[in-house]
């Protein structure tokens, strides 16, 4: 049977999420699922099984989490010439687009970026990729050989676990040439944030250029601490420096699917509507009644979000007494 | 410092963008402008020129259009540009972009190419990852900060929750985010000295492509067709009158949020 090879990412030492939601997907191609597991993640053996690896190539090396990248496109070049999958999928992530941009170039082969869907029939590998803020999907396939490269968009499948059990580990060592290790990772910060994560929140708030400066967010951080919920923001609101990137919904930044979608003075530019156009509720304020976003919005408000957004802290503080 | 910056002419985000029927983007009829990534990859290439005594020399790919990209980048103070066009060209994929930019920069001795994370139109960052990979150099990713310290590029890359500061000796390929500086705007002496710069315009003979690995025939992905997402259904849209707290508590209510 054909492999096809996921790579693994962790996330605050768990395995990450993506990695979880491609699992899922991957263990419904008809093919081997085989995880790669190099650095920390080489511990993760049981989990990745829980969600449908079948094997596990691991590399406990301290070299992958030292150093940025280019070791993990070493070993997944090493592997990949010597093994020949049919498709190596990575994350639509930082560390996944990092890694398998360069594998794809290396090896010479077509990739697909940020696909919503993937399936397999004998050789052939087909992905779905939404374009023009996800109002059409571009149908693509591969030519000539592979081991084929996708990236996978965050939340395009929902992570359940229902693997066959444990995978078979398979301990690697591929060659690290010195060259792979020249760039230093001098160190880690997080950027603590209150409340639940932007893409785990059940409710997202989210603030546009039409909020007209960074001061007013304080009502947006107000309203979604009300309702349990985080804060986010536009390309334009980030590029303007008002908030900081970790806060960004859209194409470039998050992909959220929360339950209510609150959103604040944003026009509905594509580039944001890719990241959350999966939300189950959309309410929006905006006071141009052209903005693209009211097409998308199970309730629409027409009117100005310096005076909407008060009257609904106003209204939630008395429903919830 | 030699310091190389890539700029991409993309159709203006406020307007719809239009697929023609080989599934290209329709170019023609439509307002161009420099992709807004790219303005803050020019200014960061200009303030690193200026703080170690070097000069930015500008690439783009694209059709004779897309020299208004580079005209634009010479006017916020850029010295030269390279234009990449060639009817050979069109079509290419990610990995046949990536090998046009990396032939004509190859040999120009760079110290740092600096490129936008991800260009408005396409969105898929994969060129320059790819560029790094065939010259065989390092690439930092998603820069929110960059810095040179004793000749080394240090940068702080995005995270999920924060960022991670990287460091690698020149030369190197760095992406840059939005936001993390100000781009500036072309002052009317930037736009009239940049009629008297430079730029060469190079075809893929001169840079030794092989017909087979770029353009419409190298392209290694294949679009077979588009179509239309599933699309929500329009809902409710009411004019703010005092009332829309009241109304939008009430749905957090029946949504059970509240």
């Amino acid at each position: 049977m054909a492999e096809i090879w996921v790579h693994v990412e962790e996330d605050a030492g768990a395995v990450a999420p993506i990695t979880l939601e491609i699992l899922t997907k991957a263990r419904t191609l008809g093919v081997d699922v085989v995880a790669v597991a190099l650095g920390s993640a080489a511990g993760q053996t049981a989990k990745l099984g829980e969600y449908g690896a079948t094997k596990v190539l691991a590399d406990a090396r301290s070299d992958y989490t030292e150093f940025f990248s280019l070791p993990a496109v070493e070993a997944f070049v090493a592997l990949a010439l010597e093994r020949k999958p049919l498709a190596i999928i990575f994350g639509g992530s930082y560390d996944g687009r990092d890694i398998g941009c360069r594998v794809a170039a290396r090896l010479g082969v077509g990739m697909a970026a940020f696909a919503t869907d993937i399936s397999v029939e004998g050789e052939t590998v087909k992905v779905e990729v939404p374009i023009f803020g996800a109002t059409q999907v571009s149908k693509k396939s591969f030519a000539g050989s592979g081991p084929y490269v996708v990236t996978i968009r965050p939340k395009a499948f929902a992570a359940e676990a229902g693997g066959a059990g444990a995978p078979a580990v398979e301990e690697v060592s591929p060659e690290l040439p010195d060259s792979s290790k020249r760039v230093r990772i001098l160190d880690r910060s997080v950027e603590a944030s209150e409340g639940p994560k932007l893409e785990e929140a059940p409710v997202v708030v989210t603030g546009g250029r039409g909020m007209g400066g960074p001061e007013n967010f304080n009502i947006l951080q107000e309203l979604a601490g009300l309702l349990g919920g985080a804060v986010g923001a536009t390309r334009a609101v980030v590029d303007a420096g008002w908030m900081p990137y970790a806060m960004q919904v859209g194409q470039t930044g998050k992909t959220v699917k929360p339950n209510v979608y609150i959103a604040c003075g944003v026009s509905g530019a594509m580039q944001h509507t890719v990241g959350m156009k999966g939300s189950k509720n959309i309410i929006s304020i905006n006071k141009d009644e052209e903005a693209p976003i009211f097409k998308l919005s199970d309730l629409g408000i027409v009117g100005d979000v310096h005076k909407v957004v008060p009257q609904i802290i106003e209204a939630v503080k008395a429903k919830k007494g | 410092m030699n310091v190389f910056v890539t700029v991409k002419q993309t159709p203006d985000p406020n307007a719809t963008p239009k697929l023609g029927d080989n599934h290209r983007l329709v170019r023609e009829g439509v307002e161009l402008v420099m992709d807004q990534g790219d303005e803050y990859g020019v200014e960061e290439g200009l303030q690193l020129a200026e703080k170690t005594g070097g000069q930015v020399t500008v690439v783009s790919m694209g059709p004779e259009k897309a020299n208004d990209a580079i005209r634009k980048a010479l006017s916020m103070g850029a010295e030269s540009g390279i234009l990449i066009t060639d009817p050979a060209l069109a079509g290419s994929d990610g990995l046949g972009t990536a090998r046009a930019i990396a032939a004509a920069v190859k040999d120009k001795g760079f110290d740092i190419l600096i490129c936008g994370t991800e260009s408005f139109d396409g969105s898929t960052g994969m060129v320059p990852p790819m560029v790094a990979e065939i010259l065989g150099i390092p690439h930092l990713s998603f820069a929110k900060k960059l810095d040179v310290e004793d000749g080394k590029i240090k940068v702080q890359r995005q995270t999920a929750d924060g960022y991670v500061t990287l460091e690698t000796e020149t030369p190197v390929v760095v992406t840059v985010t939005g936001g993390l500086n100000e781009p500036r705007y072309p002052t009317l002496k930037g736009i009239m000295g940049a009629k008297s710069k430079t730029v060469e315009t190079v075809d893929a003979a001169a840079l030794g492509l092989d017909a087979g690995a770029v353009g419409e025939g190298g392209a290694l992905v294949k679009v077979e067709s588009v179509e239309p997402a599933p699309q929500r259904a329009a809902g409710e849209i009411i004019t703010d009158e005092g009332q829309s707290g009241e109304r939008v508590a009430a749905l957090l209510v029946e949504l059970k949020v509240l």
